[in-house]
């Protein structure tokens, strides 16, 4: 049985019965999953819960084991231009300066001798997105000697000047200080605005993602799906979606009682060991929102 | 304040001038024991040839690098030192080219990797000495053999090497480049192949060593000329005096190779040791 209505051609990334299992060990089970364009989905959920998994099954740098997963309706290949990425670690190139980062994927998207010819103006474009992350005093530095929060800048400027259809995070800010946390987050907030974005964000910090999507998803392997036995082994399912109002770029709503109590309702739904829904029960209120469910779970709901 | 010991225990932090003046002591005590044996026994036996004078060695230098050789035509020593350095370089060069693009290869295709892995593990296994009589066989005694012992003895080392050093690459920057429009060959030529240049000169480096022994062995079994074949060649008249200075021109010549490989890396890949 299927719940919800959500399509493969009106989404920009779909997902149905997406599985992926590590041996015999099953890491995500029956990820449904389907995203509008110019959304920003934050994920969360229980460390080790498969999050990064997910975000390699759609960057394409893993295969899933079974199931079905789009990008405009087309399957999900090895990775392209198509999805822009950025890490914790690693995003960027320790070899190269900032500038020669940024301008990287222009020059590698072109031949060799088109790069030659539009060196200034590819130069030009980096600079441009450079000026706008506040790095043109830096572009002659290797990411050794930046600061966290600049290499992660960089790492974002390194993506969009792609212009990726989606733009996936996995834990951006997870190393920075606070301060230079909630900075970035205004930041990506401001920048998702003004080129109109479609992200998708990886982060284990429920406050961050409630603030900064307008669309949380909560995967998690704590839940009853009515198999006896099995119960050690089971993957993360996304256990609850919620559609988020749009609010202005300031952390000032962190303060707000209700920011407060949604955070409290993730915890429990995704994060408490002993606290399990049945499958028939997640609370999947987005509109794209959408549930397969096999005739043995759809026989839980009495 | 507790006042920081200069040079006892673990918590010593010997001052600049005290770390010259302990680095430059035992070479101070080594010369020093030398003169005075040397001195010792020369009183003895005017005619000792094991532990020459300092005199007796200048003049043997003088003799062999700047005096022009009357049977071959050359100064000995420069071209000593010309054979065995193109030696070196040549094997030592071939290796590291052949092992950069081996190694790299290795480490990002799989297929590759399956294929000549246990192959190469096996063959950097051989002690290459202990294969130098099958080289000479194949490769004749003159240049070819020689040169080829030194590659051979480096190059699986290298190649090893340098794919331990392209597997440490994370995954994550192979599919980032490919985020960003690289071709398969771009990834591995262009994201790969620079990262892995600073890590290669630094192979270079540690592979010298075994490199000299290669050479100096080689040119003491078969040779007419080179560094190692004239330090065999006067061992037959005891020619301490020739010895000697050799040894310390080969040490010589292998700190600046050394340092120069150095010096490059700081220059061209500085960010290389600064990331570690
Ligand atoms: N290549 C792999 N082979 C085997 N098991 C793996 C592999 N990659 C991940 N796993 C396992 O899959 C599970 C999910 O890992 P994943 O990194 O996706 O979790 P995560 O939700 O991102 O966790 P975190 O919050 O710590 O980043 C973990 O238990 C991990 O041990
Ligand atoms: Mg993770």
């Amino acid at each position: 049985m299927r719940r919800g209505t959500a399509s493969p051609e009106a989404s920009i990334l779909y997902a149905e019965d997406l599985r992926k299992e590590y041996g015999n060990r099953v890491i995500l089970e029956d990820i449904d999953l389907a995203v509008s364009e110019h959304e920003f989905c934050t994920l969360v959920g229980p460390s080790g819960c498969g999050k990064s998994t997910l975000l390699r099954l759609i960057l394409g740098q893993e295969r899933p084991t079974r199931g079905t997963l789009l990008l405009d309706g087309r399957p999900i290949g090895y990775p392209d231009t198509q999805r822009g990425i950025v890490y914790q670690k690693y995003s960027l190139f320790p070899h190269l300066t900032v500038l020669e980062n940024v301008v990287l994927g222009k020059k590698l998207s072109a031949s060799f001798f088109e790069g030659r010819r539009r060196k200034a103006e590819f130069d030009q474009e980096a600079m441009s997105f450079l000026d706008r992350m506040k790095l043109s005093d830096h572009i002659e530095k290797y990411p050794h000697e930046l600061s966290g929060g600049m290499r992660q800048r960089v790492a974002i400027a390194q993506s969009l000047i792609m212009k990726p259809r989606i733009l996936l995070m996995d834990e951006p800010f997870g190393a920075l200080d606070p301060g230079t946390r909630e900075d970035m987050q205004v930041f990506v907030l401001e920048l998702w605005e003004d080129f109109n974005m479609t992200i998708f964000f990886v982060t284990h910090d429920l406050e961050e993602a409630v603030y900064l999507g307008t669309r949380v998803l909560v995967l998690s392997q704590y839940y009853a799906a009515g198999r006896a036995d099995k119960d050690d082994n089971q993957g993360a399912r996304i256990v609850a979606d919620y559609p988020l109002a749009r609010r202005a770029a300031s952390t000032a709503v962190k303060e707000i009682t209700q920011f407060g109590e949604l955070i409290q309702r993730i915890r429990r739904e995704g994060f408490d060991p002993a606290y399990r829904q049945r499958v028939t029960e997640f609370d999947l209120r987005h509109k794209d929102s959408f549930q397969t469910l096999t005739p043995e779970e759809n026989n839980m709901i009495d | 304040m507790v006042e920081e010991p200069k040079l006892l225990g673990i918590h010593a932090n010997p001052p600049a001038w005290l770390r010259l003046v302990i680095g430059l002591l035992p070479f101070a005590l080594l010369v020093g024991v030398y003169l005075t044996v040397s001195h010792i026994r020369i009183e003895n036996n005017p005619a000792d040839k094991l532990t020459p004078s300092v005199h007796k060695m200048v003049e043997a230098v003088q003799q062999m690098a700047f005096t022009v050789d009357g049977r071959t035509g050359c100064r000995l020593m420069l071209q000593d030192t010309l054979s065995s350095l193109r030696r070196i370089v040549i094997g030592l060069g071939c290796a590291a080219i052949v092992g950069l693009f081996l190694g790299m290869n290795m480490g990002v295709l799989p297929g590759l990797r399956g294929t000549l892995l246990p192959l190469v593990t096996f063959l950097s296994i051989i002690p290459p000495l202990a294969i130098l009589p099958i080289l000479f066989i194949v490769f004749g005694v003159d240049e070819l053999g020689k040169v080829m012992l030194i590659f051979l003895g480096s190059v699986f080392m290298i190649t090893r090497d340098i794919h331990n050093e392209t597997e440490k690459i994370p995954r994550e920057q192979v599919a980032k480049a490919l985020t960003l429009g690289a071709s398969q060959f771009q990834v591995i030529y262009q994201v790969i192949l620079p990262q892995i240049m600073p890590r290669l000169l630094v192979t270079v480096r540690l592979c010298l060593g075994a490199a000299w022994l290669f050479l100096i062995a080689s040119e003491a079994i078969a040779s007419t000329d080179g560094l190692g074949y004239r330090i065999f060649l006067v061992r037959r008249y005891l020619a301490m005096n020739v010895i000697i200075p050799y040894v310390l021109w080969i040490t010589l010549l292998g700190f600046l190779m050394d340092l120069l490989l150095r010096l490059v890396i700081r220059w061209k890949y500085h960010w290389y040791s600064a990331a570690e």
